[in-house]
């Protein structure tokens, strides 16, 4: 699969994801620069974790604003299949393309460390590769990811079946008041959510750092796959 | 014959003024006689630059040579922007450590974030892509003025920054002590790799090739920083807060990028960051490795406002801003990348063939000087020793009390932000991103995946300052065998070290006297174990005179050691838990029952006393091989290094892990649990291996001694006459909020 990762002055986990699809997954990937107008027919247009611009301003608010967004948005309005991870979810947000939007965390502090997250749908192309797996545990490394929306929106989420990543314990329990279990506090302790259409996903933790045996933990593998190997398979 | 240098607008300078620049009297005659004439002001502010401590090193020259600083994978030793070896696999590792002390305590935020900046583009200056950072933190006691805001600016400080650019923190210290109440030690160390290939230097070379300035526009901020971290604190150091430079994280972000990008079109001739003192050390020091001169037209120097004068644009340390020799031919070529990156890129000058460096501003030109005779032309000092007035005190044999309760004992050991567990610290620094983190913080030594090969890096920080305090040449001989033992417990052998020497005033000789010895005392085991130094700071004047009584108090000598292994196959490696119920446990090494110094002694009874451990290097040699070939062939799950707190703290921690028990039996006092006789480490291994691990032990001359079993929910120590018997979740809490309790508490 063509997939294409754009590059925004200060993405900082554009690499990785290049290795696990090129390297991991063998598959045909590419750095689209912020700049650029053409998406050079990649399938799959993955925004990656970083700083873009530095965020001195908010989270993900200039890159929204960056040439390339606006052949993004056309890519998702046809369906196409758009993955935002971390910086990423907070460029979709700020550019409209998920609702809601990004506070700092809980406790006001950078936090990188590794969180549970329940799988709340399997018949996405993000995550029908997991199958009967219902916990993944994969690494976070965020200032502001605790997500918000307004209760009406929230609800709307949750009836949609957009709430497809939500912070949990390692048995798939709830415990969105726990820093424990959701560590910077998010909303009905949201991790990652899905447009209504279901091929725009915007998710706080890195899947990308996690899908290699060697770095002892391989949970995030199957969401790429998923994506790339086994693709034609449309949300609902 | 002199040449004219005119600088109406001006100061003129004399001997006092020099004076006022930190320029002895002997340095200023030495200064006119290399002109031949009265410096200029801006020539005098470029030589106290050059000259300071900071960078001339002149008070430690004659000691750091006594280290080795060639081996087997040394491809570049001292005197670079950061030394390199070579791993393997077509791959180099360039390195180093660097201090930043002094402007962290005035502002730790960005004294902090800076430090980590500084660092980064040392590394990337030499081509390589930084993949890795360590820290070694220095606090005073928590309950200090202003010691929690300070570690909390300095965390924030170090997190922000790399977290910005994308270059994991995967490791490093942090220690607690009164010694640095008025002086907190920021040494931060930074890994970078490279295809052999393409490593860059810093030589200017090529007349006529045009010097390029990248990055920030030049401000007035950290004029004379280098000066300043050549001075001890007064009562005043806040003060001194517009010495401190502001970090950008985001520019160098694109500096990096547009650096590396323009090193692989091949027309980058030299480039080095404008760091400590600024353009002056970049030009001066590139001209000087070259052999060649430099011009330099301040006039084109970009500004951050308007009317710098010559003297500060040349040393001011505005942050992320390099200096570039280009090829003249393809000078539009480089221009171009940086550019796209939205980078600023101005010509200012060129390379010479004459060996001077001549400053023009505003046509007029304000320095000439001899290169050369400048830069290695720096006065070296043999500064006077003496043996301390106390050591004889601080050396007598202390009392040491038994614990009434081992377990109680070992409890409130872990619960001291010293012994804790520093996660509250490296859960804000982003230690995953680049995906090469097989181990993180919190082992005996951090992990790196090396891409595309079955290999891994390791990398350690070590020192304990109170040993070094109570006998500074075994302190830093332990350094650099902790270090080693560190990297072995990993399966790593080690291939060189970095160092950030920490220190008071050199001009008090009782100082210079622990600098001395602590050198000697590395140098003694670096060439015992085979580790060559190929890059390091010094760090003096880390004292404060407040004006009390008894004169300046200067920090415990720290001499931190930064030390990178190489692990041939990652596939075994074992970790510093244990992992595995019915694994057995097997101690490696004697204990001789050695407290001078201890955190048993330290930090439940407030005793500072006594020779610390012995370091027999030629044991400590033997563990380390041990180790490692007990790695390779994967005869081990677990191995953990036994340092302060001795076997009781490194069970403890071994079982916090996996929250996995420990039953051991041991025919020694409860005392000698808390001994911290140095060449120990304990390894766990499956039973049926047992009895290979004793043998190999054996064969490589370590004592081995089978002592117990992983298992349970507890951890149950038997010594003779006393017992530890702890549940692991009840230690385990008390260890991971010893800190967090001092820094989240509100109020």
């Amino acid at each position: 699969m063509r997939c294409g990762i754009v590059v925004f002055p200060g993405s900082n986990c554009d690499h990785d994801v290049y290795h696990v699809l090129k390297h991991v997954l063998g598959q045909e990937a590419m750095f689209l620069w912020h700049d650029a107008t053409d998406l050079k027919d990649c399938e799959l247009i993955v925004l990656p974790g970083g700083f873009a611009y530095g965020d001195y301003l908010r989270a993900g608010a200039m890159a929204a604003r960056s040439r390339i967004m606006s052949a993004v948005a056309r890519h998702a309005e046809r369906g196409g299949l758009v993955l935002g991870i971390c910086n990423g979810f907070q460029v979709l947000l700020e550019a409209g393309l998920l609702p809601g939007a990004m506070r700092p965390n809980r406790g006001l502090r950078f936090l990188c460390q590794d969180v549970y997250l329940r799988l709340e749908r399997h018949d996405l192309p993000f995550t029908h590769a997991y199958r009967d797996v219902r916990v993944a545990r994969m690494p976070i490394a965020h200032a502001e990811g605790c997500y918000v929306a307004s209760d009406e929106e929230l609800d709307r989420l949750e009836a949609g079946g957009q709430v497809v990543l939500r912070y949990g314990d390692a048995g798939g329990g709830r415990g969105d008041d726990d820093p424990a279990v959701n560590p910077n506090g998010s909303a009905r302790a949201i991790a990652g959510i899905v447009n209504r259409q279901g091929n725009v996903l915007g998710m706080m933790p890195h899947p990308e750092r996690c899908a290699e045996a060697v770095l002892g933990n391989e949970d995030g593998l199957p969401l790429f796959r998923g994506l790339t190997e086994e693709h034609g398979r449309t949300a609902r | 014959m002199s040449r004219r240098v005119a600088s109406p607008a001006e100061p003129a300078v004399d001997q006092e003024v020099a004076a006022e620049h930190g320029l002895s009297a002997d340095e200023y005659e030495r200064l006119c006689d290399l002109l031949g004439r009265t410096p200029t002001w801006t020539e005098l502010g470029i030589t106290s630059a050059l000259w300071s401590e900071h960078c001339s090193y002149k008070s430690s020259k004659v000691h750091l040579a006594r280290f080795p600083t060639s081996g087997p994978y040394v491809l570049q030793g001292p005197g670079e922007n950061a030394g390199v070896v070579d791993i393997g696999h077509g791959w180099v590792a360039a390195f180093k450590m660097e201090s930043h002390n002094h402007p962290s305590f005035i502002e730790p935020y960005q004294g902090a974030a800076t430090g980590v900046g500084g660092i980064l583009r040392d590394v990337f200056a030499m081509g390589a892509r930084p993949i890795a950072c360590l820290d070694s933190l220095r606090f005073g006691r928590l309950e200090a003025p202003r010691m929690r805001h300070l570690v909390d600016g300095v965390v924030r400080g170090i997190g922000d920054y790399g977290n910005c650019v994308g270059v994991p923190t995967v490791g490093g210290e942090t220690g607690f002590h009164p010694s640095y109440d008025r002086n907190i030690l920021v040494n931060v160390f930074a890994l970078g790799l490279a295809r052999r290939e393409r490593l860059a230097h810093a030589r200017a070379a090529g007349a006529g090739n045009p010097l390029l300035y990248v990055g920030s526009p030049t401000g007035r901020d950290g004029i004379h920083g280098a000066t300043m971290a050549s001075e001890a604190f007064a009562a005043d150091s806040e003060a001194k807060r517009p010495t401190v430079q502001v970090g950008d994280p985001f520019t160098e972000k694109l500096l990096l990028e547009a650096c590396l990008e323009a090193l692989r079109t091949g027309a980058v001739v030299a480039l080095q960051d404008m760091g400590a003192a600024g353009l002056t050390s970049t030009a001066f020091e590139m001209a000087a490795r070259g052999g060649t001169g430099v011009y330099l037209n301040l006039s084109r120097v970009p500004l951050r406002e308007p009317g710098l004068t010559p003297y500060e644009i040349m040393l001011s340390e505005s942050q992320e801003r390099m200096l570039l020799v280009v090829e003249r031919q393809r000078q539009k070529d480089v221009e171009g990348i940086f550019r796209r990156w939205g980078l600023e890129v101005t010509d200012v000058g060129k390379v010479t063939d004459d060996g001077r460096a001549e400053v023009r501003f505003a046509r007029r030109k304000v320095a000439d000087m001899p290169v050369q005779p400048l830069t290695q032309g720096a006065p070296v000092l043999r500064r006077p020793v003496r043996v301390p007035k106390d050591l004889e005190e601080r050396q007598r044999p202390p009392e040491v009390p038994q614990p009434d309760d081992p377990t109680a004992a070992l409890a409130a050991l872990l619960d001291t932000p010293e012994m804790g567990s520093k996660a509250w610290i490296w859960r804000q620094y982003d230690h995953t991103v680049r995906t090469n983190t097989v181990a993180g913080p919190g082992g005996d030594a951090a992990v790196l995946l090396l891409k595309g090969t079955p290999a891994g890096l390791a990398l350690t920080s070590d020192v304990n300052p109170v040993y070094c305090w109570l006998d500074p040449h075994r302190g830093g001989a332990q350094a650099v065998a902790e270090a080693v033992r560190n990297l072995a417990c990993v399966g790593a052998e080690p291939m060189a070290l970095s160092d950030c020497l920490n220190f008071g005033s050199p001009e008090d000789p009782q100082i210079a006297w622990q600098f001395r010895e602590c050198v000697e005392g590395m140098a003694a085991a670096c060439r015992a174990l085979e580790v060559p130094v190929i890059s390091g700071n010094v760090s003096f004047y880390n004292q404060t005179d407040d004006g009390g009584p008894g004169g300046p108090r200067a920090i415990h000598p720290t001499p931190t050691v930064a030390m990178v292994g190489l692990i041939p196959d990652l596939a075994s490696l074992p970790s510093s838990s244990f992992t595995r119920a019915g694994d057995r446990i097997v101690l490696l090494g004697t204990d001789a029952g050695e407290f001078g110094g201890s955190a048993y002694l330290r930090l439940l009874y407030e005793v500072e006393q006594g020779r610390p451990p012995a370091v027999d290097l030629g044991r400590e040699a033997r563990l380390a091989e041990l180790l490692r070939f007990l790695a390779f062939e994967g005869l081990i799950s677990t191995a953990h290094d036994l340092s302060e707190g001795g076997l009781a703290v490194a069970l403890a921690e071994a079982c916090f892990g996996r929250g996995l028990g420990a039953e051991v039996s041991l025919e020694l006092a409860p005392l000698n649990l808390f001994s911290e006789t140095q060449g120990r480490a304990l390894v766990a291994a499956p039973a049926a291996a047992v009895e290979q691990v004793l043998e190999e032990a054996e064969a490589y001359g370590v004592p081995a001694l089978e002592v117990g079993a992983v298992g349970g929910e507890r951890l149950r120590i038997r010594a003779s006459g006393g017992a530890v018997d702890a549940a692991v979740e009840d230690l385990r809490r008390r260890w991971e909020t010893a800190l967090p309790r001092w820094m989240e508490e509100t109020g």
